[in-house]
């Protein structure tokens, strides 16, 4: 290829080549060729050269060495250079790069240049790529062009002007006392870049908005004289008169009359007038009226005007483009929250729209059903997200169940009808839900005391049909286990009975065990569940233990590391067993620390299994009991515990901006030793925590000496620190065991 | 604002990409293939507006598109633009390429390139709408290039009439003419321009 061919004829090579690879060489090729004609300063082809180059660029292919060459081509005198130079600078050229401030200079000269296009070219391309720099530069000179007699470089200028009120907010006050005359403009194009630019001095400054407010009436005449006006050829589009005004003119409006009554009561006529006389057959007039009726919803408008646009968007939404239909259901979602009840009348159309086979207008109604679920129609609605969910396009699915969950949660009729909501959900698209379902719905489930027969018969049935679904075969499996003898008794009055034996659930449980479909944590589930059995069942306790057994040995080690302590549970503690298991306490769920749920069902932070202390060493008990009183007068501690002679201290040692370190100390004022003294303590999810070991498990009578404790808070997201400790001991042969909330915390020795 | 216009055919292949924001080279290109995928989905019937796409902006842009036979236009705005606005504005532009083009088809667009950037350079600056009156852009349009032939001169002349003959469609002519003096022949040529 000839280096000065033509910007047609390569594109004719390129076009012609077949393959993927074949058009990588051709274009490397020519780069190669146009690169170095780049490099000898003087050809006549520079043009062409830069033009193939920016056709390369297009298709994807680097560019980045014709950036100094748009730089010499802005320079020449010759406008054809200069025109591809600026093209070249707006595509190749950002504020990231060193040659943008090199062509400055260059856009300064052009901006005084006596012919009006090299001046457009200028200010076109300092619109499309000028940097903060560049524009703090090039201020003034688009300040004396917003003078120009010329309206075709005015409304350039002007457009100008707001991109550099975009880069640099406090150069709008030097564009704000001119913004204003240019309003008397009779140019359209002027006009409609100086609505622009006050737009966006408005929106950038609440002070300048109040400075605009009174150019109100005189924008009002503007629309009036082009609604009013007969049919003018040159603004003309399908109809109305230059519409693309219109809308601008109507929405600087409704930022002007926003939350100011003077300024809403000028613009009620017109807009009325607007609403009535606009002919909305076309898309033109569509796209006035919906501008109206949303300006209309913002300001302080009058009752009857609102009464009026909300019918518009009602008969919108009707309409049978489907672009009107969107739009409409756009508006509606920006005004539901303070028109409520007006949006309501239309709850059946936009119900019906979930059903249309478009997918934005099914994302637009689905937005729209989620806000206007209310008490009164929550039955019906879920009815219809609850089909919605089963046939909606995949990435509508997990907002859609979202959407659901909180809706249930604030006007669910009653608990069952709302646990059935959530495991319909569950059952349709459980693997869209997020995680912090399972726990919710577990709550929701052991609040229901009443329901938990009919809960669990349900679940295990949704079990037995289909264990794909993760959340689901988690909750099942956590009920199975909890609920377990209600599910053999096999009677419930709301759902018809079955009648089960032992084997049947036990070969549920171990189906999920074993399934390659089943996720870690739902194994996990399902081991604990079958161990918790053991306690409610009485045939098969052995089939029980040999489950067990057999996942001590298993792979993974969260498995495997239940499975041995609950083998250890069968085999030296078997005594604890049955309180171990029992039923849980119903988890509150107003509760401040109703995450401290980590407490039930799992190991909770408990030196005393994992690691069994060698019972009761003692320490050297007087200069600790001395070196403790005296701490005790420096130090603030609080007590938090005082019952039955044993008392609870809490200290704090530490403190920096994410991590707390406490000191409990134990004290026992009885007659009696005190023996195995443990602390188990829970704090919120966010909150990591960490017991060292305690200095003893033995409390001697009458105080002489203390069992301290050390603890370490980890808070990297600076929640409110709350914990729950229990404490149990034993005395005189009684096992004793409390729990006690601490919500304060006392500040530490020094900050 | 408007974020970015493209127009892309059927097979997804690039026609003119103007973004108004700047976004790497990379970006650029993952932004056309993913606006393709998104668009040459949708049905014919279906609305105009698309929401979704990931790498252009977020969740405040919308992708307001239009097919003319074997081009998707696609316009990318945030909030702040009018949506049915932009669809009128997709036409008036497409109006105007077919006035300065006479019958647009997608070989001008694709030969024509620089040509497409100017025209719409008269519409769109910066990312806001500069002028909607297809006259007057296209009178903005004539006069840059009566410059540009000005400034070609006389040194321009033979190059402007190989184009015009290559474009022209000659049917075959016979082998054996005798034209006589070739001189005559390049002056009649001369003229119809």
């Amino acid at each position: 290829m000839s280096p000065s061919v033509r910007l047609q004829e390569m594109i004719r090579v390129i076009r012609s080549a077949r393959t993927q690879g074949e058009e990588r060489g051709l274009i490397q090729k020519e780069c190669a060729a146009i690169r170095a004609q780049f490099r000898q300063s003087d050809n006549g082809a520079r043009t062409h050269n830069l033009a193939k180059l920016l056709y390369v660029h297009m298709l994807g292919y680097p560019a980045h060495f014709g950036q100094m060459e748009c730089v010499r081509l802005i320079a020449s005198p010759r406008y054809s250079e200069k025109r591809i130079g600026y093209l070249g600078a707006m595509m190749l050229l950002d504020e990231k790069q060193d040659a943008s401030l090199l062509i400055t200079n260059s856009i300064k000269n052009d901006l005084s240049h006596s012919s009006q296009h090299v001046q457009s070219l200028a200010l076109c391309t300092l619109a499309c790529m000028g940097s903060a720099e560049m524009c703090r530069d090039l201020a003034p000179e688009i300040e004396r062009l917003l003078g120009a007699s010329d309206s075709y470089i005015k409304k350039k200028a002007i457009l100008c002007a707001v991109h550099i009120v975009r880069k640099i907010p406090e150069l709008g006050e030097l564009y704000t006392p001119l913004a204003c005359s240019l309003l008397s403009e009779k140019n359209h194009g002027v006009l409609h870049s100086a609505v622009v630019l006050i737009t966006e001095l408005c929106e950038r400054n609440p002070d300048t908005l109040r400075q605009f407010r009174k150019t109100v009436p005189e924008l009002v005449h503007i629309m009036k004289g082009l609604i009013m006006s007969g049919y003018s050829p040159e603004h003309n589009v399908a109809g109305i008169s230059d519409p693309f005004l219109q809308v601008r003119i109507l929405r600087l409006l409704r930022i002007l009359g926003r939350c100011n009554d003077a300024a809403s009561d000028a613009m009620n006529d017109l807009l009325a007038q607007v609403a009535t006389n606009t002919d909305s057959s076309k898309t033109a007039g569509s796209a006035v009226l919906y501008e109206t009726v949303l300006t209309v919803m913002d300001i302080r408008s009058e009752s009857g005007l609102r009464v009026l646009a909300v019918n518009i968007l009602g008969r919108f939404l009707l309409n049978n483009d489907r672009n009107i239909r969107y739009i409409s259901m756009t508006s509606l979602q920006k005004i539901v929250q303070t028109d409520h009840t007006a949006v309501q009348r239309h709850r059946g159309t936009i119900v019906d729209c979930l059903k249309d086979q478009d997918a934005s207008v099914k994302r637009r109604a689905l937005e729209l059903s989620l806000a206007l679920v209310s008490a009164t129609n929550i039955r019906t609605m879920m009815k219809e997200l609850l089909v919605f969910l089963s046939t909606c396009p995949p990435e509508l699915r997990a907002h859609t169940a979202s959407g659901i969950f909180i809706a249930a949660e604030r006007y669910a009729p009653s608990q069952r009808w709302h646990i059935d909501t959530i495991l319909h959900v569950l059952i349709t698209a459980g693997g869209d839900v997020r995680d912090e379902t399972v726990p919710n719905l577990i709550k929701l489930i052991t609040t229901a005391s009443e329901l938990h027969c009919y809960t669990v018969l349900k679940l295990y049935r949704a079990l037995i049909t289909d264990i794909s679904q993760q959340s689901l075969v988690q909750v099942a499996c956590w009920c199975i286990g909890e609920y377990g003898d209600l599910l053999l008794k096999g009677e419930c009055d709301d759902i018809e009975p079955m009648q089960l034996t032992e084997d049947d659930v036990l070969d549920a449980l171990e189906t999920v065990l074993q399934s390659h479909m089943s996720s870690p944590a739902s194994r996990a589930f399902a081991l604990t569940a079958t161990m918790k059995l053991s306690t409610r069942i009485t045939n098969n306790v052995d089939r029980i233990r040999s489950i067990v057994s057999i996942y001590g040995s298993c792979i993974d080690v969260e498995l495997q590391q239940r499975a041995v302590e609950y083998n250890a549970l069968f085999k030296k503690y078997d005594h604890m067993r049955a309180a171990v298991l029992e039923r849980m306490p119903v988890i509150d769920k107003s509760s401040p620390g109703d995450t401290l749920g980590d407490l039930t069902g799992e190991v909770t932070k408990d030196s005393s299994l994992s690691k069994p202390v060698p019972g009761g060493s003692t320490l050297p008990l007087e200069p600790a009991s001395q070196a403790f009183d005296l701490l005790d007068l420096l130090v603030p501690s609080v007590t938090v515990y005082e019952k039955g002679g044993v008392s609870l201290k809490l200290q704090c040692d530490s403190q920096t901006e994410t991590a707390v370190t406490l000191t409990f100390t134990a004290c026992n004022s009885t007659q009696n030793d005190i023996t195995k003294f443990t602390l188990q303590a829970a704090v919120p999810k966010s909150i990591q925590l960490q017991m060292k070991a305690p200095s003893g498990s033995v409390l001697p009578a009458g105080g002489h000496s203390a069992i301290t404790q050390t603890v370490v808070l980890s808070n990297p997201s600076k929640t409110n620190l709350k914990m729950r400790v229990r404490l149990s001991y034993s005395n005189q042969g009684m096992v004793c065991q409390d729990t006690v909330q601490i919500d304060s915390f006392p500040s530490p020795a020094w900050t | 604002m408007i974020k970015a216009i493209l127009i892309f055919n059927n097979h997804g292949k690039p026609r003119l990409s103007k973004f108004y924001e700047h976004y790497n080279e990379d970006i650029e290109q993952q932004i056309i293939r993913e606006t393709f995928h998104l668009v040459s989905k949708r049905d014919e019937n279906v609305c105009n507006f698309l929401e979704g796409g990931l790498l252009i902006g977020g969740s405040d842009n919308k992708l307001i598109y239009r097919h003319y036979a074997t081009l998707y236009f696609v316009f990318c705005v945030d909030s702040a633009e009018s949506e049915l606005g932009i669809l009128d504005l997709i036409q008036v532009f497409v109006e105007t390429l077919d006035k300065c083009f006479e019958n647009v088809c997608e070989l001008d667009l694709i030969f024509h390139v620089d040509k497409v950037h100017h025209i719409l350079a008269e519409m769109v600056m910066g990312g806001m709408v500069l002028e909607t009156n297809m006259n007057e852009i296209i009178t903005q349009v004539d006069a840059q290039v009566k410059m540009e032939r000005s400034e070609a001169g006389i040194a321009g002349a033979p190059a402007r009439a190989v184009s015009a003959v290559k474009n022209m469609n000659l049917p075959e002519m016979p082998k054996n003419i005798n034209i006589g003096d070739i001189s005559i022949k390049v002056n009649l040529l001369l003229q119809r321009l």
